[in-house]
């Protein structure tokens, strides 16, 4: 350090030690404590207007059971959408991961067993998640096309890749059940607790490592808020990027085998309903559009107010033709309080 | 002659357009070059050419002598290469911490981040260096909230805390009030006391003549002309600049 300014450095301490103050803690952490709030009021909500559904454990398991299905897909996709990018093919990867499964598993007839057959099937079907994700990020890369248009388009060229090479044909997968990665995937802990629970909670934190404390996520803030900026300062822009649409490809194969497992049966539609749920859990969860800032816990809650709604929505007493009436009601109005606590929090 | 930096016949074009045409360049050691030249004469190409960010069309770029093949941002700040750019570079949603180490983050092997260090650095720097007083600020504050001064402030202490032996500044005295100005100008003497070199860019002849020991003119691409400003008056640099402008020739 060269010395640049005349005035003596005043005396400081080597360390430095953030004083309480809540409304610091309001200030970084406002978009969290947003969305929290917005949980725990709907929970209330819930319990008092149906106290007979949601003060029983049943329809906790039957949440921790389905939810998972798009929440571990929501945590990859925050990481996208934190680095400005945006990703819609990810139901098409689900099944096509699964493609691959089924590929690699009638490959394989040779080996004996059924539970390596599954293992090796599995990898094939993380692989090519991994695969179509490096595709996705090379075409956003390397041609500059956005990532909105990029993924329809990819995500019409897989769902077309699925239906051709299964034929449309859907099918029993009663074999994996010989595996132990069945157990260990879609199983339940003392006959209720749901194994994908503990997979999205693993998830979950495994991205919030990435983001929060790891170089990988400090890249995709930056690259997020400004790319320019990032690319001045010698971050590899590119690179990250495609690496964040790998993990989303990854995790949406992952997720793909959950679900089919979870069901025993390949659908060739296999994801199709995720879509929105999973784009929904990440906006209402506090994550910005326009990159730069979004949260995994905002996400993780998010995805439990969306699954929450629908049960929620019949146990209260309406109609099923409610439920998305209400979604809606809740997703704009979640978008619009971020958008103010942004603001004001600044 | 033992330069630090030196360019050999740079050209740039960004397809049709010509940028920059046979720069040839110097940067000796302890020495401020003030680089001038009318808004799009190519200043800020040559600047990013010298960080990494650009790669030149054609011609060589040497650090101490040596001929360094396809220099990259990474690779120049590892040559000791820092710069304040126009822009500024920062990431203005994110903290403090996270601005001072953009792009070069305390890690370990694993790539997970030493972040109580940085916000130890940021919290020394912060109130050594960038003179904040204000207890609203803190390394965790958010850079987009800052002044227009607080921000150059950012900018300049972050090249300085890595060890640079070259120190670019482009434009730094944009948007700044009169004193953060004299502080800047102060600023560059430092670099100079201090031993490392520096190129600086600014519209203001003034501010350049004040510090700089040999001024650059380029103009529509090319070196138009160097100085040493031991050996020519201001005014007679300013009546130079003009000409310059109108006719394209110093002379």
């Amino acid at each position: 350090m060269s010395s640049t300014t005349e005035e003596k450095a005043p005396e400081v301490s080597q360390t430095y030690k953030e004083t309480f103050s809540f409304r610091r803690f309001a200030r970084a952490n406002g978009t969290q404590l947003g969305i929290l709030g917005v949980f725990l009021a709907l929970w209330l909500i819930f319990i008092v207007t149906a106290p007979d559904t949601f003060l029983k454990p049943q329809i906790y398991y039957a949440f921790m059971s389905t939810i998972p299905f798009f929440a571990i897909m929501a945590i990859p996709l925050t990481i996208v959408v934190v680095a400005g990018e945006m990703d819609l093919s990810f139901p098409s990867i689900m099944a096509m991961g699964m493609v691959a499964f089924l590929l690699t598993y009638q490959a394989t007839v040779s080996i004996d067993s059924i539970p390596l057959r599954v293992l090796i099937s599995v990898i094939a079907a993380l692989l090519t998640g991994l695969l179509i994700g490096w595709l996705n990020g090379f075409i956003v890369v390397k041609f500059g096309i956005p990532s909105l248009v990029a993924t329809i388009g990819t995500q019409f060229l897989w769902r077309g890749a699925v239906l051709v090479l299964s034929q449309g044909k859907s099918g029993t997968l009663s074999y994996v059940k010989e595996s132990f990665l069945y157990p260990t995937l879609v199983g339940k802990i003392g006959g209720v607790f749901p194994m994908q629970m503990i997979w999205l909670i693993l998830i979950a934190i495994l991205g919030w490592v990435l983001l929060n404390r790891h170089k990988f996520g400090a890249h995709i803030y930056l690259i997020g808020d400004n790319v320019d900026s990032a690319e001045l300062m010698g971050v590899n822009t590119k690179r990250v990027r495609i690496q964040a649409f790998m993990l989303m490809g990854l995790v949406a194969a992952f997720a793909g085998v959950v679900a089919s497992f979870h069901v025993v049966y390949f659908w060739p539609s296999l994801g199709e309903g995720y879509l929105m749920r999973t784009l929904a859990s990440v906006f209402l969860g506090g994550t910005s559009v326009f990159g730069g800032t979004g949260t995994i816990l905002g996400t993780f809650l998010g995805a439990f107010i969306i699954g929450a709604i629908e049960a929620a929505t019949v146990a209260v007493g309406l109609t099923g033709f409610w439920t998305q009436f209400i979604y809606g009601l809740i997703i704009v109005l979640s978008v619009i309080m971020h958008t103010y606590l942004r603001k004001r929090l600044k | 002659m033992d330069y630090r930096l030196e360019l050999r016949n740079v050209s740039k074009s960004f397809g049709e357009v010509q940028a920059l045409e046979n720069i040839n360049f110097q940067l000796g050691r302890n020495e401020i070059v003030g680089l001038l030249g009318d808004n799009g004469a190519g200043k800020s190409t040559l600047i990013k050419i010298l960080t990494g960010y650009h790669q030149p069309t054609s011609g060589e770029i040497l650090f101490n002598g040596q001929k360094i093949d396809r220099l990259t941002v990474p690779k120049a700040r590892q040559l000791g290469v820092e710069t304040v750019y126009q822009e500024r570079a920062l990431a203005e949603l994110q903290t403090l911490w996270r601005n001072i180490f953009l792009g070069r983050e305390l890690c370990n092997r694993w790539g997970f981040l030493d972040i109580k260090k940085m916000r130890d650095e940021t919290h020394r720097l912060m109130s050594q260096s960038m003179g904040f007083t204000s207890t609203a600020v803190s390394p965790e504050s958010h850079v987009g909230t800052f002044s227009g001064g607080e921000k150059q402030g950012v900018a300049i202490v972050r090249a300085l805390f890595f060890d640079a032996e070259i120190i670019i500044l482009d434009e730094p005295t944009m948007g700044l009030s009169l004193k953060e100005t004299a502080k800047l100008v102060n600023f560059v003497r430092g670099i100079k006391e201090a031993g490392k070199s520096a190129i600086f860019i600014d519209h203001n002849v003034v501010h350049v003549y004040n510090v700089a020991d040999r001024i650059v003119v380029i103009d529509r691409g090319r070196v138009a002309g160097e100085f040493l400003t031991k050996e020519i008056s201001l005014d007679t640099l300013m009546e130079k600049m003009i000409r310059v402008a109108e006719s394209g020739s110093l002379d």
